[in-house]
């Protein structure tokens, strides 16, 4: 079994989300970054199929240099090589344009990823490299197993599941609980250091979409506290105040 | 030249979101001085009558693909279909709503017809200079504006984002008929688990959530009770469905479910800030919790620092007599 494993860098769940140069650019200022949790769960069960069925797990990430902390992560968790596409990624096109070159080529028979990034929640990319590639793409994958050239897959719905079939090769979008999230072990941290890690140039530079500027919520007001005697003053806000009942 | 606007169905019933993208996309074409709002139904679930009232959300036509093979929500299939339809239309915009459907059958389509698209998109696009929309980002922590480059333009629109509009006259209802390529049918449903009956949690309005505090899955028909009375959905922190005391579907955070109802109320959960991250696109937020230490405080609008076990039974009955 040949998988890819798409990981983004993304900023940890827990910080706190600034912008500096006049709302243009995000301020990175005592943010750590790590791999994208939905991403985690992709490489995570990517990990398992390996250690069940044999083969290889390659990682990859469009990103700048900055990012190879986070892929070697990646390598100390399971992965056995990784490539990184050296390039500030612009857009979900761009992204899947590169994802969708080292797919063509690699011969893989699943390319597995997030359901979304934590950053830009498009939720795009795994659909846009299939359509590029030709390959079915399922998503949000919540349960996935391989028997010989098929896989069989549970993905979220509104309410629900649903069950279904594909054979391989194919590309899904993961989250939980499809594998639990593996942490690396010293063993993994020290061998990650050795393995093969290949950069390459992008293979385009086409974006369709530009962001300009951001923006954050406005404050939230001071929480009310209502006296647990007078749950009716609850009822009453609900109904008089919001509006809501 | 028209504007499409894709429409989803469950049980019947045009889904709510998808009311929500027929309003965005006549809205849409009012700005954008366009005529014609064409909505497209996949599937034969809906009635033709169901389908006609989209008209009040400002449908000026309805295309209905009624194909049984396309009532199940294969991704490839329905991309092909939405992309054949906007040929047909000569649509330069394109609306559905983002959902586990919508967002991987968007991305598909946006590479069929050459497309910039844009997700979790809350408000109408700033047409003063270029195509520039507002977008969620960081699971609802911050807004992106983005400008679209391309000459067509797909907008997924977050949930509960836009006001659905219920207005108008019926809509025509029309055939469309869509060619069907058995390879894309190639990933097979074979199976399809449905929680019958009950709101849907990533639509619903109101909705009640339970954390760890509530000790124990026995403990939720109280919750369950509060839900009905409120016709709400229920939710859960990731702890909770971890333990199973819950099934996956109804954790919402960071990692499951992002939900942006009217009112969420949460109930002995202490507010991680995974799960603030999938809620904090509600309008209005209650928090029930014995900790009046407990952070989700900071983000609510309503507090009870208080044992749930009394608080919330007290609470159904409240609502039922007021």
């Amino acid at each position: 079994m040949k998988i890819l494993v798409c990981i983004t860098h993304v900023p940890d769940t827990t910080s706190k989300i600034a912008f500096t140069d006049d709302n243009t650019k995000f301020d990175t200022n005592g943010v750590q970054y790590i791999i994208g949790p939905y991403d985690d769960y992709a490489l995570a069960r990517a990990v398992e199929i390996k250690e069940q069925q044999g083969g290889s797990v390659t990682l990859l990430n469009v990103g700048t240099a900055e990012t190879e902390p986070t892929i070697r992560k990646g390598l100390a968790i399971g992965a056995d090589d990784a490539i990184r596409i050296n390039a500030e990624p612009t857009d979900s096109f761009f992204v899947a344009e590169q994802i969708a070159a080292i797919v063509k080529e690699g011969n893989y028979d699943l390319v597995l990823m997030g359901r979304e990034s934590i950053d830009y929640n498009g939720g795009q990319v795994h659909g846009m490299v299939g359509e590029m590639v030709g390959l079915p793409s399922i998503s949000p994958v919540m349960q996935l197993d391989i028997e010989g050239d098929t896989a069989k897959l549970a993905r979220e719905i509104e309410g629900g599941k649903e069950s279904l079939e594909v054979k391989l090769p194919l590309i899904a979008g993961c989250q939980e609980p499809i594998a639990e999230w593996k942490i690396p072990n010293m063993r993994g941290i020290m061998t990650a250091r050795k393995k093969p890690l290949e950069v390459r140039e992008p293979s385009s530079s086409n974006s369709k979409t530009s962001t300009f500027k951001y923006e954050l919520p406005p404050p939230k007001g001071e929480v009310k506290m209502i006296d647990p005697e007078q749950v009716e003053e609850l009822v009453r806000a609900l109904k008089s105040d919001i509006k809501v009942l | 030249m028209s504007i499409l606007v894709f429409v989803e169905n469950a049980e019947g019933a045009i889904k709510k979101t998808s009311l929500e993208a027929v309003s965005y996309a006549a809205a849409l074409a009012e700005n954008l001085g366009e005529s014609e709002v064409v909505a497209l139904s996949i599937g034969t679930e809906v009635s033709e009558g169901t389908l006609a009232s989209l008209g009040k959300q400002g449908a000026t036509k309805v295309l209905n693909v009624a194909k049984e093979e396309l009532n199940q929500g294969v991704t490839q299939a329905y991309a092909s279909v939405i992309a054949q339809a906007i040929e047909s239309t000569n649509a330069q915009h394109i609306v559905l709503a983002k959902s586990s459907l919508g967002d991987p059958v968007a991305a598909r389509v946006a590479i069929k017809v050459n497309a910039a698209l844009a997700s979790n998109v809350v408000d109408l696009p700033d047409l003063s200079d270029g195509f520039k929309v507002k977008r969620s980002i960081y699971t609802g922590k911050a807004f992106a504006w983005m400008t679209l480059n391309s000459d067509r333009k797909i907008i997924a629109i977050k949930k509960n984002a836009i006001e659905v509009k219920e207005s108008g006259n019926d809509a025509p209802v029309e055939a469309f008929d869509a060619s069907i390529d058995e390879a894309d049918f190639s990933a097979k449903i074979t199976h399809t688990d449905k929680a019958e009956g009950d709101v849907l949690l990533p639509e619903a309005d109101i909705v009640v959530s339970g954390g760890r505090g509530m000790k124990g899955p026995e403990n939720w028909g109280m919750l369950e009770d509060l839900a009905k009375t409120l016709g709400a959905a229920t939710g859960c922190s990731k702890p909770v469905s971890d333990m199973n005391w819950r099934p996956h579907h109804e954790h919402v955070g960071q990692t499951g479910v992002k939900v942006s109802p009217t009112l969420y109320i949460a109930v002995g959960i202490s507010g991680a800030i995974q799960h603030l991250a999938g809620v904090n696109s509600s309008k209005y937020i209650v928090v029930i919790n014995q900790d009046p230490e407990a952070p989700f405080f900071k983000a609510a609008d309503y507090g009870i620092v208080g044992d749930a076990f009394e608080i919330v039974p007290k609470l159904t009955e409240a609502i039922k007599a007021s």
